[in-house]
């Protein structure tokens, strides 16, 4: 499947992961935080195709919209760069592109207690993916105070989904969130999982 | 090429010839250009290049003088994805860059990962 025409100037390889959850929870802020390089922004156009219903000749209609993705890197070791990916937030779109998820070691869905149902699109997507995923529930100040359990039963979330207590604008919050990520993900892959 | 008159190879069987004399380019090969897919210059800009190529290619090839992904690339030139992969699809096609496929997040690339967290 991979292939390249790198030998041997290239030692170096790439993993990525996700950073997603509803818009303004906080996805690009954790990227900022972690990241060795200042977030940078790129972006695709995605291509919807539509079908009318009631068109019995089945003409498709093309939707087109930009999307644009914020990312930063960490370099893991000299053989290994991890790139993190903030999801655009507000864009329904995002949900079509999988070359975006395909090949992610997994995905941090970040939550807002305040309003805990903006989690649920990237939920059920990285659920249907089978993509592994922790939920890192972003402490806003004037957010309400919730248990794990409680974040737990809200979003009807599988007891071995882990979830995060967490401050993306702090390094060591970050940090303990991925490392929970990579963890998980490991257990699935050992598991056999994926 | 062979010229034996065989079109498969002893060693490495039918499949790779075609692969190996392309030097690993098929024509499908922007769909295996991922947005991590990391991309370096296989030497500097010669002044021939700076004068022959379009303005975007001699951008990229300043750009991946240094190792990096198709979205740093992409950002770097103020691009969509999309145009980027095909732009280095030419320079793949031209043999100017190296690219190298994302790794599959297999136990021994988590456990770098896990690692490579904890003691930033
Ligand atoms: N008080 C507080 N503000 C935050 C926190 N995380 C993000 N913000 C702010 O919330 C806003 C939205 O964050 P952003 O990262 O852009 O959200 P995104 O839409 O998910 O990328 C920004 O103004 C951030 O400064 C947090 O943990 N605490
Ligand atoms: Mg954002």
């Amino acid at each position: 499947m991979a292939f390249d025409n790198s030998e041997p100037v290239l030692r170096g390889s790439s993993v990525k992961l996700l950073v997603a959850g509803g818009f303004g929870v906080g996805k690009t802020t954790m990227v900022g935080t972690i990241s060795e390089i200042p977030p940078l922004r790129t972006e695709e156009v995605i291509t919807e195709m539509s079908r009318g219903v009631d068109d019995l000749a089945g003409v498709e209609s093309k939707t087109t919209t930009t999307v644009a993705l914020d990312f930063g890197r960490i370099t893991i070791s000299p053989e290994l760069v991890l790139y993190l990916f903030g999801t655009p937030g507000q864009d329904r779109f995002w949900f079509m592109w999988d070359e975006l998820a395909d090949g992610a070691l997994g995905a941090v869905i970040l939550a807002d207690t305040r309003r805990l149902g903006s989690s649920f699109p990237a939920i059920d997507y990285f659920e249907s993916r089978g993509v592994p995923f922790v939920i890192g529930v972003n402490c806003f100040d004037d957010g309400a105070v919730h248990e794990v359990e409680e974040v737990r039963d809200a979003l009807d979330l599988d007891t071995w989904v882990p979830i995060v207590m967490c401050d993306v604008r702090d390094r060591a919050s970050c940090k303990q969130v991925l490392v929970t990520l990579a963890e998980h993900a490991l257990t699935m892959v050992t598991a056999g999982a994926r | 090429m062979s010229n034996d008159g065989t079109w498969f190879d002893d060693a490495a069987g039918p499949l790779v010839r075609p692969y190996a004399m392309t030097g690993g380019r098929t024509t499908s090969r922007q769909a295996d250009l991922e947005i991590i897919a990391l991309v370096v210059a296989l030497g500097p800009v010669t002044r021939v290049q700076a004068t022959s190529l379009d303005d975007e290619l001699i951008q990229i090839l300043r750009l991946v003088q240094k190792p990096a992904s198709v979205a740093e690339i992409s950002a770097g030139l103020r691009l969509p994805l999309s145009v980027t992969k095909i732009l280095l699809g030419d320079l793949i096609d031209k043999q100017l860059v190296a690219f190298r496929s994302a790794v599959t997040p297999d136990i021994r690339v988590l456990q770098a990962v896990i690692n490579g967290i904890r003691q930033l």
